[in-house]
This record gives structure tokens, C-alpha cells and sequence, in this order.
């Protein structure tokens, strides 16, 4: 949970008016997206950027009542693609804040396609993050989703930086670069055909300085792994490797126990944490500020293999 | 003074406007844009400002965007060891910070506008890096239309600064008109690469002459003529320490720019996005009745409590009784803000719909425009296409093709079709009417795409420029 805040400390050296602006820009999105789909569904993993989308749409869409909760429904459910590999804080989050918001949650299980035979592990203990793209799409071809409201930034990574706001995808689920719709001032064209769907991401235009900013601004609670906490880890490859059933410390490794943090709540296999002492969104601001790894390459395996990594994922489907 | 800063002048729309009908209805509210906290002493707000950079390819832009990254620390560490890892002990090559997709490293070039973030203490920008060679317009385009600014790069080692007149690359030409008559708001000249120069003082000052001369002729307001090594990264953060050169760095001039003014003042326009039911709102208000919420981003004005509006197009007038922002009640919104509107009575009204001051919405279902066109497919005389208009889908065909324009002179020339990167005038036809306003006093209500009905590709960009 947050600790109590000190932003304010922080801001006189720290425009964050910018903040409204963008919460403005992505409110204007989930409401485009609400009148211009029939079936949209918002992506909710309970990591950082789908917390800020979920406190975003309950803007958009609810009233607060009398104690400042907020009262009402949104117009479309939250479905969560689970890897079966989630750090179990998560899970216990993501179900607590289900419950706290009155939400509808669906939860497309990769385990679920492993059993239909849709996708097929190389080896039982890999990382299934790419694997979520197969549980994702069957999940749209279920549930006839014509749009799914993902948090992703263009900022995190360099196939992100052209992507639209609104992506269009094909029949089979694949994101052509080439292919992109010019995107002109807010006039989006969502037009689809049977099949077809789009991706739209409302907080494109943040970096992640301005969702912490805001998660401190906003008081917006998350996982307890995101702030400092000791952890058994051993030192691999340059990076924290979390001492986990599935990521055990190999021959020859030392485990010890630090304090660290994740900056991003992925497959346990291959999501890794970084030294900290943060215990509060603000201090991870002020962190943040001085920060020297972006936030892909410290913290995930999978993206280390190529500089274009991303790029082939996306290509794949993948959010 | 070695640089022209725009000031933005005094607003047109804040002439009087038409007596209301109804005698209680306030025709403004009351809090003036001053009072906004977020808005600092020269009236910049708390927006991020949006630029454009325009360049050929070996005009250095790359360089710049990669410049600007690294000196604000919008670089990180992984991608440092990126650098310095291609660059084996040489110095860095910052243009590799803004490299692209795979598909566009394999060929050297980059297929489409790609998005970067930096910000200072005083600003967040957001650049539009619009590619230089291929499908230029198409790009140049897309960064434009909402972009506040156009950064065009000038390489003044390609220019014999010592002949007379002074004559400027056709692309640095090609760039400012576009960016003109995309109608960003303001243009700034970077002259880059002084560091090669043996003289720079009396380079920049005659290339400065004959860019300022090219602007007057051609009608453009020039922000600002900046001279900068992204190279060196001299006069891009801190000010050029030099005694030929007294003005501001690129990054003071782009700090200070504006960004696009929405018309505070002036009539209401407000294009409705959404319609919600409210069930929540129903049980409060205790009258079983679901009062419906039109929720849209304000284009232009104000709009408070108890003020009368019109519907476009049923024409229907009603009184605003409520107003909702995100997540609460307001008792005032503007220009910029989404709001929620309640009325007083139940209306026939659906997305798409507009919302204005009474007797402001005025039906255009012919029009003059400048088309860009964005497809491979022409654009061609007669065959219909959908246009959105705010909100709004309606089908249109072009009933006349003015002209292209060279997009090198904006020349105008005969053409009977439009092909993929042409800029042209044309006179359009709407299946319905709509409330139309020129680009240039409103961007909202003067913008639309086209879109082919059948391939659903985003064929075009109109910028209206007269109602027939």
C-alpha cells in the first residue's frame, strides 16, 4: 500500500500540472473507445499502468459519492491474462481490488491454453510472457471483444514509439507497422471489419516519471512489491534475480537477502527487481528522477535477447 | 536581437457578442482564464507542448531529437551502453537514440512518425519525429495536425551564405510551407552544424536574412531563427556563450512557445463524444427518472449552470442544469475540458450531435478545402468516402479539384486527381449538413479525415477554408 504521501515535498522542484493535462487526454480516450466499440474490455494485470487505466475509467465513468467512494459501474469488464506464473501478492491485489470496485474481472489462463494445446511450452519452467499472446487472442475470439484498452506507453520501449492510439489489428490479431492509420488531431478512425479488433492505449503520451507522479498525486493503491521490501535474490547477468519456485538460485549462486523493489509485476520467470529503499510512490519519484536503467531492460529477460524483441511480439499479437 | 519570439496577439473572438434571447441566461461565466493557478506569469499553462521536427537526411535532425534527449536525461542507462558499445571508444552518435523498428534499421530509413518525451522543470514536451524521405508528406502531415509548434532544421554548411541573395535548400523551403499550410501554429528555424563553420557569425546572420526574407514573401510568422550545433550541443540547453550571439537557446525558444490556443473566450462549441445514463444519478435525484449526461471536450468557450445552449443539428434548446468533470461536480468548464452536460429537459440527442451558444451552429454541406492525401489509391472526382467531422460519420465526395499544389512553391497547378503525398484544393459535398468553421479559426470544428469505405484506410486530411 502507499505509504503516507510526501509529494508534496516534491513538487515545488517538479512541474506535474502536466498531470491534468494527460489525465484529461486519457480520460478523452476511454470515453472514445465506450462510444465508438460495441464489446471493449479493459486489460488489467494489477501492475502499475493498468492500476492508473482502472483509477482513470472510474473517472470516466463513475460519480463519487458522499465519502469520496466511487459509486457506479463501468461499461466494460477488466480481463486479465494470467501466465499461472504471477507473484501470488499480485493475484491477492488484483482479486481485493476487484472486489473494492464492484468490477466484473474475466481471467484468460495461459494454463488454459496449454491444455487445449494452443500453445506448447518448450520446457515446463519457460517464461510464459510470450505465451500470453495465444491466452489473449483466444480470449477476444471468446468473448467477441472488438477493442481492448491496454497501458501501454510509448515511452517503455522503441516499437511503442509509433505506435497509435488506437492500433488496428487484423483478423488474425497481428500489428502491421507498415500498415498503421495516420492518426490525425482526435479524429480517430475505428473503423473494422468481422475479426478484426483494435488496441487502445490512453496513457500513450506519459513516460513512467508521470505514472508514479500521478499514483502519488491520486493515492492510487498497488502491489506491496513495488515498494522496497527484503527479498531473497542471487546476481545474474547483471540483474537481481528473484529466489522464486520457478527461478531458483542455480548451482554455484549465492542467495542473499536485500531490499529491493519491481518496477513492473510481469511472469514470475522472468520479472526481476531492482535495489531500493522506496517505500512510498513519492520516494519512487524522487528515485525515479535520478533513475539510471529504463524500465524493460533492467527488470525483464526476455526483452534482453535483441533490440528488437518488442517489436517481434507485437508483430505476434502481444498487447 | 537575434531572434523574432511570437507573441501571441490580442483574441480576435473577444468582441462583443449577440444579445441573448432569454434575458436570465449569462452569456459568459464568471471566472476570468487569469485565474487558472496553473497558468504561469506569460500565460504558458500547465499543456505539454507538442513539436514537429522537419529535416532531410542529412540535415542533422536525428542528431538534434537525440541531442535533446540526452542533455534533458531522457536517456537511460541501458540505452548508454547501447551507444557505447556501437560507438567502440568514438564519440557517442546520439542520432542511434532515435532509431526505429527492425524493418526500418535493415533499410536505413524510417517508415513513420515515431514519438519521444522529454521534459524539463519548466515543461513535458512531445516530439512528432516525421521521417524525411519516404512518403514525406503522408508523415509530415500526421506530426502536423495537433502539433503546436514545427522545428525546421537548416543545414548551413549546404548554403553559400556569401552569394547574393542568399538561396535556401528546397527542402528547408518544402518544410516551412508545409508546416504553414498545415497551419502549425509556430515555426522555428534551426540552423544547424555552426560548429563546422569558419565564420559563423556572418553565416548565421545572412542565412538568417534570407530565411526571414523566404517567410515575409511567403506570408509565414517565424517564432524564432536559432543557430545550434546538435553535434556539439552548443545553444541547445544552456545559450550560446559567444559574443556574435545575445538570444535565447532552442530549448528556452521551445519552452516559451504557446501551445494552440483553444478559445476560451467566444461562443460555445462542444462536439458530443458520449452519451451516459446514470443510474447512480437517478436514485439522488429521487425522480425515477435517468437523466442522461452528454459528455464531450470543449472546443471552443465557456459553458456554466443555468446558461441555454442549442443542439446541432435538431436545433432544440435547452437550459444546462448540471455540470460534471471527472469523477465530481463543476460549476464552470472551458475550452480543453471534457465535461458532462445534464439539460433540463429530455432531448433527441446522439453522439455526434454539437452543442452550442444559440444560434451560433450554422449547417454547411459544401465546402472548400485543402485536402493532403495519405493513400496509394488517388483521390478522384465523384466516388463517395466517409468523412468524420468531430464526431461524426457522413459520407462525402469531391465534386471539384481546384488545384495541387507544388508542394516545393505551393505553385498552384491542374490536376484532375490527388495521388499519394499530393496537397491540393478542392470543393467537397456532404451527404448532411454540418457545423463547419474554418481551419484557421477553429480546429475542431474546421478539421476532418477521409476514409475509404472500402479498404477503411485513412485516406486524406481536410483543413476547411470556406463554406459555400
Amino acid at each position: 500500500m502507499n505509504a503516507p504521501l510526501s509529494i508534496d515535498r516534491l513538487l515545488p522542484a517538479l512541474d506535474h500540472h502536466h498531470l491534468d493535462w494527460l489525465e484529461e487526454e486519457a480520460i478523452f480516450i476511454l470515453r472514445e473507445v465506450v462510444a465508438s466499440f460495441e464489446r471493449p474490455a479493459l486489460l488489467f494485470s494489477a501492475g502499475k499502468d493498468s492500476c492508473v487505466l482502472l483509477h482513470l475509467a472510474e473517472k470516466a465513468f463513475k460519480s463519487r459519492g458522499a465519502d469520496h467512494r466511487f459509486e457506479g459501474r463501468l461499461p466494460f469488464p477488466l480481463l486479465h491474462v494470467d501466465t499461472g506464473h504471477n507473484f501470488p501478492e499480485v493475484i491477492t491485489f488484483r482479486d481485493r481490488c476487484v472486489a473494492d470496485t464492484g468490477e466484473r474481472l474475466l481471467v484468460a489462463h495461459v494454463d488454459d491454453s496449454i491444455r487445449r494445446g494452443s500453445v506448447r511450452l518448450a520446457d515446463p519452467m519457460e517464461s510464459r510472457n510470450g505465451h500470453q499472446t495465444m491466452a489473449l487472442l483466444e480470449a477476444i475470439e471468446a468473448h467477441r471483444f472488438d477493442c481492448l484498452i491496454g497501458g501501454a506507453r510509448r515511452d517503455e520501449e522503441k516499437a511503442r514509439a509509433k505506435e497509435r492510439m488506437f492500433s488496428h489489428r487484423d483478423s488474425f490479431g497481428q500489428w502491421q507497422p507498415k500498415e498503421q492509420r495516420p492518426e490525425l488531431w482526435t479524429l480517430f478512425n475505428t473503423h473494422l471489419r468481422a475479426g478484426e479488433n483494435f488496441r487502445a492505449f490512453p496513457i500513450s503520451n506519459w513516460t513512467e516519471l508521470d505514472v508514479w507522479l500521478y499514483l502519488a498525486r491520486e493515492n492510487v493503491p498497488l502491489p506491496e512489491l513495488y515498494f522496497a521490501h527484503p527479498r531473497q535474490v542471487v546476481r545474474r547477468k547483471g540483474l537481481l534475480v528473484p529466489v522464486t519456485p520457478l527461478t531458483p538460485a542455480r548451482q554455484g549462486e549465492q542467495a542473499e537477502t536485500t531490499s529491493v523493489r519491481f518496477r513492473t509485476v510481469g511472469d514470475m520467470s522472468c520479472t526481476c527487481p531492482v535495489e531500493s529503499g522506496a517505500a512510498s510512490a513519492a520516494e519512487i519519484v524522487a528515485e525515479t528522477l535520478s533513475l539510471s536503467v529504463s524500465e524493460r531492460g533492467a527488470t525483464r529477460l526476455d526483452d534482453h535477447t535483441s533490440d528488437s524483441a518488442m517489436e517481434r511480439r507485437k508483430k505476434e499479437g502481444y498487447f | 536581437m537575434d531572434t523574432v519570439l511570437y507573441r501571441p496577439g490580442p483574441d480576435a473572438s473577444t468582441t462583443a457578442t449577440p444579445q441573448g434571447e432569454h434575458p436570465r441566461v449569462a452569456r459568459h461565466c464568471a471566472t476570468p482564464r487569469s485565474a487558472d493557478p496553473r497558468a504561469d506569469a506569460e500565460g504558458a499553462t500547465h499543456r505539454a507542448l507538442r513539436f514537429l521536427t522537419a529535416g532531410s537526411v542529412d540535415d542533422g535532425k536525428s542528431t538534434l531529437i537525440g541531442r535533446l534527449l540526452f542533455d534533458s536525461r531522457a536517456v537511460l542507462a541501458d540505452q548508454l551502453d547501447m551507444l557505447e558499445r556501437r560507438a567502440a571508444g568514438a564519440p557517442l552518435d546520439l542520432s542511434l537514440l532515435t532509431d526505429g523498428l527492425e524493418a526500418e534499421r535493415e533499410q536505413g530509413i524510417t517508415i513513420d512518425v515515431a514519438y519521444r518525451y522529454f521534459a524539463t522543470p519548466r515543461r513535458k514536451f512531445i516530439i512528432a519525429d516525421a521521417p524525411g524521405h519516404e512518403q514525406y508528406t503522408r508523415n509530415m502531415v500526421t506530426a502536423a495536425a495537433g502539433s503546436d509548434a514545427a522545428v525546421v532544421l537548416v543545414d548551413i554548411t549546404k548554403i553559400d551564405w556569401t552569394a547574393s541573395p542568399v538561396q535556401l535548400l528546397p527542402q528547408t523551403r518544402r518544410h516551412a510551407l508545409l508546416a504553414h499550410l498545415l497551419r502549425v501554429p509556430s515555426i522555428v528555424f534551426a540552423v544547424n552544424k555552426i560548429d563546422a563553420l569558419a565564420q559563423p557569425q556572418s553565416a548565421f546572420e545572412a542565412v538568417r536574412g534570407a530565411l526571414l526574407d523566404f517567410a515575409r514573401k511567403a506570408g509565414i510568422t517565424v517564432a524564432a531563427v536559432v543557430p545550434v550545433s546538435a553535434l556539439r550541443g552548443d545553444n541547445i540547453m544552456q545559450p550560446l556563450a559567444t559574443p556574435w550571439y545575445a538570444g535565447p537557446s532552442l530549448l528556452q525558444v521551445l519552452e516559451s512557445l504557446p501551445s494552440t490556443q483553444e478559445r476560451i473566450d467566444g461562443e460555445l462549441l462542444l462536439p458530443v463524444q458520449y452519451i451516459a445514463r446514470d443510474a447512480a444519478a437517478a436514485t439522488t435525484s429521487g425522480t425515477g427518472r435517468q437523466p442522461r449526461t452528454l459528455w464531450g471536450r470543449i472546443a471552443q468557450g465557456r459553458v456554466c449552470a443555468g446558461e441555454m445552449v442549442q443542439l446541432f443539428p435538431s436545433g432544440e434548446r435547452a437550459r444546462v442544469t448540471a455540470l460534471r468533470g471527472a469523477g465530481q461536480g463543476l460549476d464552470s468548464a472551458e475550452a480543453g475540458q471534457s465535461v458532462g452536460l445534464e439539460l433540463e429537459r429530455q432531448l433527441d440527442v446522439s453522439r455526434g450531435d454539437w452543442v452550442g451558444t444559440p444560434g451560433t451552429l450554422l449547417p454547411a454541406q459544401r465546402f472548400g478545402a485543402t485536402l493532403a492525401w495519405l493513400d496509394c489509391e488517388a483521390a478522384v472526382i465523384g466516388r463517395k468516402y466517409l468523412v468524420r467531422h468531430g464526431n461524426r460519420w457522413v459520407q462525402a465526395r469531391i465534386a471539384s479539384i481546384c488545384h495541387r499544389l507544388d508542394v516545393r512553391t505551393l505553385q498552384p497547378t491542374d490536376a484532375h486527381e490527388l495521388a499519394v503525398n499530393d496537397i491540393g484544393r478542392v470543393v467537397i459535398e456532404l451527404q448532411q449538413p454540418l457545423p463547419l468553421q474554418p481551419y484557421a479559426q477553429s480546429r475542431v470544428a474546421g478539421a476532418l479525415i477521409v476514409v475509404d469505405p472500402s479498404s477503411h484506410r485513412t485516406s486524406g486530411a481536410l483543413l476547411v477554408e470556406s463554406l459555400r
